[in-house]
């Protein structure tokens, strides 16, 4: 039989689809195994990339298949280069760790020719200049607003206030946004605090979550599930359909953290309820 | 002015449209209808633009009153019985509704969705160009939700339509088309068992993905990858078992995705129903964009197959 949850398709991906390690994994980009790989290994040198069918709407150019910080870098770097120079055809593009997955119309654009105009694309030496935004988020940790921040600090050996300086102090870049509208993925994690994601996924986690899980950083946009461990929340809203703009932060973007307390956490939610940012952008 | 309003509706009903693009770049999926083909028939025998919204019904018993005054309609996609009162309501056909008549849709018997196009002006605000129902981003209209008992439909510009008829378009049959792909290479010998397997829909399937039931694939990187992006139709292998990324996916996920269902066959499956069986067959990339251009004519010409009945 099918759900009888009148709310079924409003509900987390793991509930609908019954099985909850999927939600911990779709919000995990990598393995803990791999993140000991990815953590350990030295970097490679560039690899060529690869053109890969996703379907006959869409393909994928591939930079690597780890989260170096190179290919994710390269990824851009094309996605600037085909904003600066459209093709014809091409609908939509979405950056994330270590391919560019490109949507286009297979009645303007076949693929072979996409594929061949990427590549030699992709031979020329990359001129676009990197844009320089940069996001102040404000963050309340601990207590209610980060359930697991005593914990982590106890598996690491340090002091609550330690964890939260070492989460504050690194200039993150958002390697990918994805999952859900807004889910920003942050790279440059401080590799003392990084912490393999929970056994147990939580069925709900709070909008504006900020998390880590394995390597990675994450700044979370709305309440949905999620299998990392919860150090703050935010009153900034990534992702907003009454507010213009509607999203915030744009891949490739940079993020760095400030601690605040809970009155004024109140205080910016409320702003931010209004339709302010309330993040503070400098470029 | 007509308002439809929602006296029953099971799971999975919402209003749809082609959906909203432009935003996957910032984790918004673009949502819209499951089976394309058969929202275009709708649209098409009420006379709207192909690409319009309207309501997508999933595969439980739902009921409809027409308030206000009467309202012209068509009924497309699943195979199910329909009433309008206590009489019979033709499907592919346009019927009127009058003020306080019900519609009556019995559970489909073959297919999942149905479309229910009603002629006039949907009242509701685009988001991103589209009306479609995205629960979880809280985006569609006139309800960023499924929609409920006691839900209000309101349309302007009521027109009233001939009674004109269309030979439902025939679905293709036999195996599902797929090309391989993003991760095929990394699946071994288990793309073998893929493509000789019988499926199964599991009945744990919504918008946004269909479990498949089968033999257990394997994976060289025991179902991890670095994640990257998703589209409609990839097959993602999460613990050995296929999940189709339907209209509701996340846009990047981190299981590796064995091979994409082809965009002119996706409407297809999506009608299909849990339990029963069907199988997967490669193409490549370049005959399955002949189809999607096949599939594109199609659509277009929907719009002549249309007879007064």
């Amino acid at each position: 039989m099918l759900r009888s949850d009148p709310l079924a398709s409003s509900t987390p991906l793991d509930e609908c689809l019954g099985e909850s390690s999927l939600a911990n994994k779709a919000l995990d980009a990598i393995s803990p195994s791999r993140h000991r790989l990815s953590m350990n290994s030295q970097p490679s040198k560039p690899s060529k990339p690869r053109v890969l069918a996703c379907g006959d709407t869409a393909l994928a150019v591939e930079f690597g298949t780890n989260m170096e910080a190179d290919s994710n870098r390269r990824v851009f770097a094309l996605d600037r280069a085909l904003k600066n120079m459209p093709v014809e055809g091409i609908t939509e593009t979405v950056p994330t760790y270590r391919s560019l997955l490109i949507h286009y119309d297979p009645l303007r654009l076949g693929f072979s020719e996409l594929s061949d105009r990427l590549l030699a694309l992709l031979d020329r030496p990359d001129t676009t200049e990197r844009p320089s935004r940069h996001w102040r988020v404000p963050v309340a940790y601990g207590g209610a607003f980060g359930l697991d921040l005593d914990a982590v600090a106890k598996a690491h050996g340090m002091s609550p206030d330690e964890l939260i300086r070492r989460h504050s102090a690194p200039r993150y870049e958002v390697a990918m946004i994805g999952f859900t509208p807004g889910f920003s993925y942050l790279r440059g994690l401080d590799s003392a605090i990084a912490t393999p994601r929970r056994p147990q996924p939580r069925m709900s986690t709070p909008a504006g979550t900020i998390s880590i899980g394995g390597v990675q950083a994450a700044l979370q946009c709305l309440a949905g599930p999620s299998g990392w461990h919860l150090l703050g929340r935010t009153p900034v809203r990534t992702f907003d359909p009454r507010r213009d703009p509607v999203f915030l932060i744009e891949p490739g973007d940079t993020v760095t953290f400030t601690q605040i307390g809970p009155v004024e956490f109140e205080r910016l939610e409320r702003l931010a309820e209004r339709g302010e940012a309330v993040a503070e952008l400098t470029t | 002015m007509s308002v439809l309003e929602v006296i029953a509706a099971g799971p999975l009903t919402s209003v749809q449209d082609i959906g909203r693009f432009g935003a996957q770049r910032y984790g918004l999926t673009p949502s819209g209808a499951m089976d394309r083909l058969s929202l275009t028939a709708a649209n098409a025998l009420v006379g709207h633009p192909l690409s319009a919204p309207a309501i997508e019904i999933g595969p439980i018993k739902a009921v409809f009153v027409a308030r206000g005054g009467p309202l012209c309609a068509a009924l497309t996609g699943a195979l199910r019985f329909a009433r309008i009162g206590d009489k019979p309501c033709p499907l592919y056909r346009t019927f009127m509704l009058r003020d306080g008549e019900t519609l009556t849709l019995d559970a489909a018997r073959k297919g999942m969705f149905s479309y229910l196009a009603i002629a006039g002006e949907l009242k509701g605000e685009a988001m991103f160009g589209s009306f479609s129902v995205n629960a979880r981003a809280g985006l569609g209209s006139p309800y960023p939700r499924p929609l409920q008992s006691g839900d209000r439909l309101t349309y302007g510009n009521v027109a009233s339509l001939p009674d004109r008829t269309m030979p439902p378009p025939v679905f293709g049959e036999g195996a599902i088309r797929v090309v391989p792909g993003p991760q095929y290479d990394e699946f071994g010998k288990s793309t073998e068992l893929f493509f000789n397997s019988p499926w199964q829909i599991s009945p744990a399937s919504d918008r946004m993905g269909y479990r498949l039931e089968g033999p257990s694939l394997t994976h060289a990187g025991n179902f991890n990858i670095v994640s990257d992006g998703t589209v409609d139709g990839s097959i993602q292998v999460a613990g050995g078992q296929p999940i189709v990324l339907m209209k509701d996916r996340g846009t990047t996920g981190g299981y590796p995705k064995i091979a994409t269902i082809i965009s002119a066959d996706l409407g297809r499956f999506a009608q299909t129903r849990p339990r029963h069986t069907l199988r997967f067959a490669e193409i490549d990339v370049a005959a399955a964009q002949q189809e999607a251009r096949a599939f594109h004519t199609l659509l277009q010409s929907l719009p002549e197959r249309i007879r007064n009945a």
